[in-house]
């Protein structure tokens, strides 16, 4: 299965998958999956549960090993040899523990331990590059307080600050938008589209297709393997929403914004027909 | 005050004292992970297999601490070998691993009923129990942990808290895990002639929720822990001799107090904290 999104040459490329093949077992999530993603895209994968998009996330962390194909990263470095820090990781919120003991701070502090430092506390050039960060992020009022203890947008701000205290090139977010209310989701989505814009490649799950749609420029269907990719307004189609999720897509366009539904209400009438 | 000196002019009070105060420290840093790693059962089951090591290491005209050594070792390293893939949980590992080397160490006692060593010490702990060459061990083995945790507070803090992103950002939480139950191993071990087999867990445990309770900061917490573990050792020492009762058992009684006191202060300190 190929899919390329097309880049000047290789060393463009921030992930790179050449005939990827991976699974679990004797379970094969996909085969011989080809994928390009460009330096400083901004990139959604979208699909139902069990897809493998997961899978594909971990074969890009280097947390998965692919059974067979190449994964290359950022200037063509295999995956378990970049260099620490080179990547940016938010993991699902819905896995943390929120009753670990934990401040703010803390949390974010995790992040430096690619700094080499030995000693338990913070340097003062760290302390002021935890602080600089966490101001940027409009988390600086609650750096002493516990994990549990702030908003959902908070928290999702918090390990994105450990996410990038590192300065990473690749930011890898999974499902950064679930759990949180839809004006948390916008701000999530506006402050990526904002650190896109300043050279970060993101790449993120998430099963928000309606946020994708109006936020992300660029949309991996995937469903073991790549369906479609492109820009939103382009790939959203019936076509390619019922090839992806199997089921039946309802895709309203109105004044160029999107309105996806999951299924045709029982009693829809088509005033366009 | 002469109820506090009075037992400080026999050498084997001031020995059993230090040796509280070592394992009470080490036992508070080191369960402070043992909890939030959701390990509390490992303490409770190295000590049997240790248990089970030193019979077989007597039979065979060994050390008591070369046998209980090398099974408990030979239990962390079988348990942390047989749950890395996630398939077989950490508590059933446990409950197999060390009953059955604890099993073959009652089994050697059974068959060979000519024992002259008395395991009543190992067993519940004795405040006579405490020889040179315990004091020397109980030292060394917190030394190297004090030292090692100290060290090692922002890797062990990160893959502790999220262990997917540790190894995103560069962190071998494999190496990680299998130096922390090396580290654990030897502070079981070096605490069974003064705690006791049966007790042992209960001082990892008992510290670290009650300094769980007193504060939301992970470097607080290891602080509280070690403070509480060292001070209970030393006021259960302390109550031992007064009361004539097992070392191991006034200790964990009363840290088991201190936990509920602590519990009580909880909610005061969500009121009013």
């Amino acid at each position: 299965m190929r899919a390329i999104f097309p880049s000047d040459s290789q060393s463009d490329a921030a992930v790179s998958l050449t005939g990827v093949s991976a699974g679990y077992e004797q379970n094969i999530v996909f085969e011989d999956l080809s994928l390009e993603i460009a330096a400083g895209m901004f990139a959604g994968i979208v699909g139902p549960t069990a897809s493998g998009k997961t899978t594909l996330l971990k074969i890009i962390l280097g947390l998965h090993p692919a059974n067979s194909g190449k994964v290359l990263l950022h200037g063509g470095a295999p995956v378990n040899r970049v260099k620490p820090g080179t990547i940016g990781y938010v993991p699902q919120l819905g896995s943390v523990d929120w009753d670990f003991p934990v401040t703010v701070e803390e949390v974010i502090m995790m992040g430096l331990y690619t700094n080499g430092r030995i000693w338990p506390w913070l340097s003062r050039p760290e302390r002021i590059r935890v602080r600089t960060l966490a101001y940027r992020l409009g988390i600086d009022n609650c750096l002493q307080h516990h994990i549990s203890e702030i908003s959902g947008g908070q928290r999702q701000r918090a390990f994105l600050a450990r996410a990038l205290i590192n300065n990473p090139k690749l930011l890898v977010l999974d499902e950064p938008t679930s759990g949180v209310d839809i004006k948390t989701q916008h701000e999530v989505l506006h402050l990526l589209s904002d650190l896109n814009g300043e050279g970060i490649t993101i790449i993120l799950t998430t099963h928000d297709l309606n946020a994708v749609a109006s936020h992300l420029p660029w949309v991996i269907c995937f469903n073991r393997g790549v369906v479609a990719q492109g820009r939103p307004h382009d790939i959203f189609t019936n076509e390619v929403m019922t090839k992806t999720y199997g089921g039946d897509i309802v895709i309203v366009k109105y004044q160029g914004h999107f309105l996806i539904a999951n299924s045709t209400p029982l009693n829809f009438i088509d005033e366009n027909r | 005050m002469e109820l506090f000196l009075e037992p400080l002019e026999y050498e084997f009070f001031r020995h059993a004292l230090l040796a509280a105060f070592m394992v009470g420290a080490s036992g508070g840093l080191i369960g402070v992970y043992v909890v939030l790693r959701g390990m509390s059962y490992v303490g409770h089951g190295l000590s049997h297999a240790a248990i089970g090591g030193a019979v077989v290491g007597i039979t065979l005209g060994l050390d008591f601490y070369i046998g209980a050594c090398v099974m408990g070792l030979l239990a962390a390293l079988i348990i942390n070998k047989i749950t890395r893939n996630n398939k077989i949980k950490l508590d059933a590992a446990i409950g197999i691993v060390t009953t059955a080397m604890f099993a073959l160490g009652v089994a050697i006692v059974s068959k060979v009923r000519n024992f002259k060593q008395n395991f009543e010490a190992a067993l519940f702990g004795n405040i006579l129990g405490i020889t040179q060459q315990d004091l020397i061990i109980i030292g060394f083995v917190a030394g190297v942990t004090l030292v090692t945790l100290f060290f090692s507070y922002r890797t062990l803090l990160f893959a502790t808290f999220d262990r997917e992103a540790a190894q995103v950002f560069g962190i071998k939480t494999a190496s990680v895990q299998l130096l922390f139950s090396l580290l654990l191993t030897f502070s079981v071990i070096a605490s069974l002639n003064v705690i006791g087999v049966t007790m042992v867990a209960a001082t990892l445990i008992a510290p670290a929720m009650t300094a769980r309770m007193l504060t939301d900061s992970f470097s607080k917490m290891m602080i509280y822990s070690t403070i509480i573990g060292a001070v209970t050792g030393v006021i259960g020492m302390y109550l031992s001799y007064i009361f004539n009762v097992a070392s191991g058992t006034t200790i964990v009684l009363f840290s088991a107090v201190v936990f509920g006191i602590s519990m009580l202060i909880k909610p005061m300190r969500s009121r009013y904290g």
